[in-house]
C-alpha cells in the first residue's frame, strides 16, 4: 500500500474506530505521516487523542480500522512487536532502577553485551545532558530530568517511531518552554518520526510540523501550525487554537457580506451562503485595528472601550460595538495603546480587515 | 456528533485482536492456575456444604427438613438470635472504644503514643480462646478477682463472649480506623477554623465525615469477626450457644454432619452479607488525600492530652493485666491458690505437648510463603493481566473473608474426607492445614496485594511491552521490589494468624498434625488449665518473636527502599 514513488509514511491510520462499551471514542480515522515528521495531535479532554496514540502503541484495541507502520500492516501486532518508544505523561520511570538501569532497561534483552549496553546508554543520557546523573535514583531528579531520562529510555533501542503523551503536561512553566525546544532539536537531530499528545495549542504551534485538531472522535483539521492557525477550517479549530472573536452576522445579498446588526461587513472570499441565512464572522483580537488610522480602512466601525486589561507587552481591550453592542475582545500593542491616549468609556474607530475576517455556517 | 454517530453506529463490539505471543500463553496459564485453585480448593468446598446441608443423616436427599429442623428447635434455633445478640454488642462496644484510641494515636499529643499502639495490638498475637482464658482466670468461679473479694460476675456466657470478642477484635478495628483518622488534609481544618467553627462543629463536620467509611468498616470487620469467632464462645459460653459452637456440638459431639452443614450455611449469609453491603459502600468512597494534601499534625492541649493518656491507658492496662495474669498462671503451682514459681506445667504431658508447636510453627511459615505468592502473584493476574477471568476470579477471592473458620473446615471434611475421592491423599497431612489456612486468610493478603499493584503507575508494564521487554521480568525486576513491604507485611499476616486460627483447623487436624492452638482447647477443655495457659504463653511468645524478626527485616527493606523512594512520583493533572 506504499504510494507510488517516495517511501511509505512512517505511520498511516485507515479508518480507525473506537468504542468504550456505548461511547464512541474515535469516529473511523485516517492519517498518513511522512518518515521524519513532528506530529501533533491536539485537543480538548475526551477528544479521543490519546486512545488514538495507544492505538498506534497497540495499548488499545480499535474495533475498526488499519494501522500501519512503514508499509506493514501492525493493527494485530502486540506493543513489543511494533517497534517503538513511548514516554508517558506520568514518565513512567522505574522508581527501584538508576538512571542508568532505567535507560538500559530495553537493551538488556536484547543479546547485547554489557560493554555495547553501557556505551549506547551513555550516549543517550549525554544526548539528553545527564551523562552525571546516570547513578541517581529518578527520586532524586527534578521533574524535567525524570522527563529527559523517560525520553532517553524510550530512545534508546532506537526506535522507528517515538510517542510522546502529553510529555510536558506535569511541569511547571519555564521548565516546560526549555523543554519544548529541546525535544523538537532532539527530534531533528535523530530525524525520528514522532507523534505527540497534547492539549496545550501553544505547545503544538511551536513545536510541531503538522497539528492534527480533534474534537469529539473526529479529525477537524490537519494543517502545518500558520495554516491551522491563519486558516482554521471550522469554528471549532478557530476557539481552540488561539483566540477568536465570534460575531452573529446574517448573509447579505451581494456575495462577500454580512450584516452584523445594521452594519455591513466584507469578509474573506470563498464563502458562500444564502442570502439572509445565520452566519458566523471570526476574528482575531490582534487582527483588529483600533484608532485614527482604522476610520479609512475597509469595515470601519466604532466601538466602546469597556475594560482595558494590562498584559504586558499587549494590552487586551473589550469592546462594544455602537449600536448593536455586540462584544469583541482586541489586543494592541502596550506601545501603540498609549499612544491612543484613551481609557475605559472611550469611543474609538476600529476596523476589522475583511481578509481577516473569516465566515462560517452559524454556530448555535 | 449526531450527524457522524451514524456513521459508527454499526462498529463492532470485538476488537481487532492482537496476534498470540508466548507471553500471552504464560498469562493465561497463570489465570487458569489460579482459577483451578480458587475453584478446588474455596469454591468446590463450599458448594459441598451446601449439598450436604440438602441430605439427611442417612445422606439420602430431603430438600429444606434441615432448615426446617434447625428452626424449629428452640434449643438450637437460639444459636441464630444468640449469635446476632453478642456480635452486635460485640460491635457497638469495640468499635466505641478503638475509636478513641485511635483518635487519641493519631490527632493528639497524647506521650507515649508509640507504646500504646503496640500495646494494643497484643491480641492479635493470641488465639481467641486465650483472652477468654484470661478473663476466666480473673472472673471465673475460681478466678482472681472472684476468690480475693467473694464475688462472682458470672462471666459465663453472654457477658463473657462479648467481652472477649471486644479484646479480640480491638486491634483489628484500631487498625482501620487509625488508618482512617490518620488520612487527612490538614487544609479542611484550617478552613474550619477560619470560618470559625468551635471544636464540636469541627468534629462532627469534618472529622466524623472523613472517617465515616472507616466507621462502617470497622463494624463490619468487627461484626463478622465476631459472629464467625469459635475459640472464645466455646472457652467462655458456658451453655450460651452461638451458631460457631453450635456448629462444632451437631459436627464432632453428635455426629450429625447435615446439620453442622445446615448451620454452617445460615451462619454464612449475616457474614456475606455484611460483607457485600462493606463492599457497596467502600465503592462510594472517593479519595480525601490527593497528592496536594497536607497531613495534620497534632497540637498540644495538655488537658486534653492527659485525659486521653488515661483513658488508653487504662484499656491497654486492662490487656497487659489479663495476659499477665495467663502467663503468671502458667508459671505458679496453682492458680490463685498456690503462688510457688514452677515450670512444670511447660512439661506438656497431654495432647501432643511441644510436637503441636513444631507443627504450628511449621505450619504458618509454609502458610507464609504459599499466601502470600499465591496472593501477590493472584494479584497480579487479576489487576495486571485483564481477561474476561478477571471479574469473577476477584470476587472468589474477595469471597473467603466473608466464610467463617468453621464452614472451611467442614467443608474441608466434606471435600478431603469423602470416601473413593483422590482428593483424600491430603487429608490428616499438614499440606491440608496450610491449604485451609491460605484459603481462610486469602483476602486480606490479596487485597493488600491488589492495592499495592493498584498504586504503581499502570505504565510500568506498557514500558516494558515498548521497549519489548516480555511481563514477567518486569514483574521480577520491578514491580516485586516496589512491592517488597507490601510483601512481607502479607507473609506476616499469613503466619501470624496461622499461629492462632482454631476455627479453620478444628475439624482437619488428625493424628500426629495437632496444632498447638488446638491443644490449649483441648488441654482447657480437659481441666488442665494451667498447661492450656503455658501453650497459650508459647503461641504468643512465637508470634512477638517472628513479629521482633520482620520488624528488623522491614526495617532493611525500608533501608534499601529509601535510596530510591525519596520523593513521590510526579501525579499527572489531567488525563484524557
Amino acid at each position: 500500500m506504499s504510494t507510488a514513488g517516495g517511501p511509505p509514511p512512517a505511520v498511516a491510520l485507515e479508518g480507525v474506530a473506537k468504542k468504550f462499551s456505548e461511547f464512541v471514542a474515535l469516529r473511523g480515522i485516517s492519517l498518513s505521516i511522512a518518515p521524519g515528521e513532528f506530529i501533533c495531535f491536539l485537543g480538548p479532554s475526551g477528544c479521543g487523542k490519546t486512545t488514538l496514540l495507544r492505538i498506534i502503541a497497540g495499548l488499545e484495541r480499535q474495533n475498526a480500522g488499519r494501522v500501519s507502520m512503514a508499509g506493514r500492516d501492525v493493527s494485530d501486532l502486540p506493543p513489543a512487536l511494533r517497534n517503538y518508544g513511548i514516554v508517558f505523561q506520568s514518565y513512567a520511570l522505574f522508581p527501584n532502577l538508576t538512571v542508568g538501569r532505567n535507560v538500559a532497561y530495553g537493551l538488556e534483552t536484547r543479546h547485547m553485551d554489557a560493554g555495547t549496553i553501557a556505551r549506547r546508554v551513555d550516549e543517550l543520557l549525554t544526548l539528553v545532558g545527564l551523562a552525571r546523573h546516570r547513578d541517581k535514583y529518578p527520586a532524586q531528579l527534578s521533574g524535567g530530568e525524570q522527563q529527559r531520562v523517560a525520553l532517553a529510555r524510550a530512545l534508546a533501542p532506537a526506535p522507528a517511531l517515538l510517542l510522546l503523551d502529553e510529555p510536558l503536561s506535569a511541569l511547571d512553566a519555564r521548565v516546560r518552554q526549555a523543554l519544548r525546544h529541546e525535544i523538537r532539536e532532539l527530534q531533528r537531530r535523530l530525524g525520528v518520526t514522532t507523534i505527540m499528545v497534547t492539549h496545550d495549542q501553544e505547545e503544538a504551534l511551536a513545536m510541531a510540523d503538522r497539528i492534527v485538531v480533534m474534537n469529539a472522535g473526529q479529525v477537524e483539521q490537519v494543517g502545518g501550525p500558520a495554516e491551522v492557525y491563519r486558516q482554521p477550517r471550522t469554528p471549532f479549530v478557530a476557539r481552540f487554537v488561539g483566540q477568536m472573536n465570534f460575531l452573529r452576522a446574517v448573509a447579505s445579498a451581494r456575495g462577500g457580506w454580512a450584516r452584523v446588526g445594521s452594519t455591513e461587513l466584507r469578509h474573506q472570499p470563498g464563502f458562500e451562503a444564502a442570502p439572509n441565512s445565520a452566519v458566523t464572522l471570526a476574528i482575531r483580537p490582534e487582527e483588529i485595528a483600533v484608532g485614527p488610522s482604522a476610520q479609512e480602512a475597509p469595515n470601519a466601525l466604532t466601538a466602546r472601550i469597556a475594560s482595558v486589561q494590562f498584559l504586558g507587552p499587549f494590552t487586551r481591550l473589550a469592546l462594544a460595538m455602537e449600536g448593536d453592542g455586540e462584544a469583541l475582545e482586541c489586543d494592541v500593542a502596550a506601545t501603540a495603546f498609549a499612544a491612543l491616549k484613551v481609557g475605559e468609556g472611550a469611543v474609538v474607530p476600529i476596523a476589522l480587515a475583511p481578509e481577516a475576517l473569516r465566515a462560517f455556517p452559524a454556530v448555535s | 456528533m449526531s450527524t457522524s454517530s451514524r456513521a459508527v453506529v454499526d462498529l463492532p463490539d470485538r476488537v481487532i485482536r492482537h496476534r498470540v505471543s508466548g507471553e500471552d500463553t504464560i498469562r493465561w496459564s497463570l489465570v487458569a492456575v489460579f482459577a483451578v485453585v480458587l475453584g478446588l480448593f474455596l469454591l468446590y468446598p463450599l458448594s459441598q456444604v451446601l449439598w450436604r446441608s440438602l441430605l439427611g443423616s442417612d445422606g439420602r436427599f430431603i430438600g429444606a427438613a434441615n432448615y426446617v429442623r434447625y428452626f424449629s428447635t428452640p434449643a438450637i434455633a437460639a444459636s441464630i438470635t444468640n449469635s446476632l445478640l453478642v456480635s452486635a454488642l460485640s460491635m457497638v462496644v469495640t468499635v466505641t472504644l478503638a475509636f478513641g484510641y485511635a483518635y487519641a494515636l493519631t490527632r493528639t499529643f497524647m506521650p507515649a503514643r508509640g507504646l500504646l499502639r503496640v500495646t494494643a495490638m497484643l491480641p492479635l498475637f493470641a488465639p481467641s480462646l486465650v483472652q477468654a482464658l484470661g478473663l476466666i482466670y480473673v472472673f471465673g468461679n475460681n478466678g482472681l478477682i472472684t476468690r480475693t473479694t467473694g464475688f462472682n460476675v458470672g462471666i459465663y456466657g453472654a457477658k463473657g463472649i462479648v467481652l472477649a470478642e471486644v479484646f479480640y477484635c480491638f486491634p483489628h478495628a484500631l487498625l482501620i480506623l487509625a488508618a482512617a483518622l490518620g488520612a487527612t488534609d490538614a487544609r479542611l481544618y484550617d478552613a474550619a477554623r477560619t470560618l470559625g467553627a468551635s471544636p464540636l462543629k469541627t468534629f462532627v463536620t469534618v472529622t466524623l465525615p472523613g472517617v465515616k467509611y472507616g466507621l462502617v468498616s470497622a463494624c463490619f470487620v468487627v461484626f463478622t469477626l465476631a459472629i464467625t469467632d469459635f475459640g472464645a464462645p466455646k472457652a467462655i459460653g458456658g451453655k450460651f450457644s452461638v451458631m460457631a459452637t453450635e456448629i462444632y456440638n451437631q459436627v464432632s459431639g453428635q455426629q450429625n454432619f447435615s446439620m453442622g452443614a445446615t448451620v454452617s450455611v445460615v451462619l454464612l449469609i449475616p457474614a456475606v452479607l455484611a460483607f457485600v453491603v462493606d463492599r457497596v459502600i467502600q465503592r462510594r468512597q472517593y479519595a480525601l488525600v490527593t497528592s496536594s494534601s497536607r497531613p495534620l499534625v497534632p497540637e498540644r492541649h495538655p488537658w486534653k492530652d492527659r485525659s486521653f493518656l488515661l483513658y488508653c491507658s487504662l484499656i491497654a492496662g486492662f490487656m497487659v493485666a489479663v495476659y499477665t495474669v495467663i502467663l503468671v498462671s502458667s508459671l505458679v503451682q496453682r492458680w490463685p491458690y498456690n503462688f510457688t514459681l514452677t515450670l512444670k506445667h511447660y512439661d506438656f504431658d497431654t495432647a501432643g505437648g511441644y510436637h503441636s508447636l513444631w507443627n504450628s510453627i511449621r505450619v504458618a511459615a509454609l502458610t507464609a510463603i504459599v499466601g502470600t505468592a499465591l496472593t501477590f502473584v493472584g494479584g497480579y493476574v487479576v489487576e495486571k493481566c485483564r481477561t474476561a477471568a478477571s471479574g469473577p476470579l476477584y470476587l472468589l477471592s474477595v469471597l473467603p473473608v466473608s466464610v467463617p473458620g468453621m464452614v472451611l473446615g467442614l467443608a474441608y471434611i466434606f471435600t478431603f474426607n469423602a470416601p473413593g475421592s483422590p482428593l483424600n491423599v491430603l487429608y490428616g497431612t499438614l499440606a491440608i492445614l496450610i491449604v485451609s489456612n491460605v484459603i481462610h486468610y486469602f483476602t486480606v493478603g490479596f487485597l493488600t496485594a491488589t492495592t499495592a499493584l493498584k498504586q504503581m503507575d499502570a505504565e510500568f508494564e506498557n514500558v516494558g511491552a515498548s521497549l519489548g521487554v516480555p511481563f514477567y521480568r518486569t514483574f521480577w525486576r520491578v514491580t516485586v521490589p516496589i512491592a517488597l513491604p507490601s510483601i512481607v507485611a502479607i507473609s506476616m499476616y499469613f503466619f501470624l494468624n496461622a499461629m492462632v486460627t482454631l476455627s479453620a483447623v478444628i475439624f482437619i487436624v488428625a493424628p500426629g498434625t495437632e496444632l498447638a492452638a488446638v491443644a490449649v482447647l483441648l488441654m482447657d477443655d480437659a481441666g488442665d488449665t494451667a498447661q492450656a495457659a503455658a501453650m497459650s504463653v508459647l503461641i504468643v511468645a512465637t508470634g512477638l518473636v517472628v513479629r521482633s524478626l520482620y520488624w528488623l527485616a522491614m526495617r532493611g527493606v525500608t533501608a534499601r527502599t529509601q535510596a530510591w523512594a525519596g520523593r513521590t512520583s510526579v501525579t499527572p493533572e489531567e488525563t484524557t
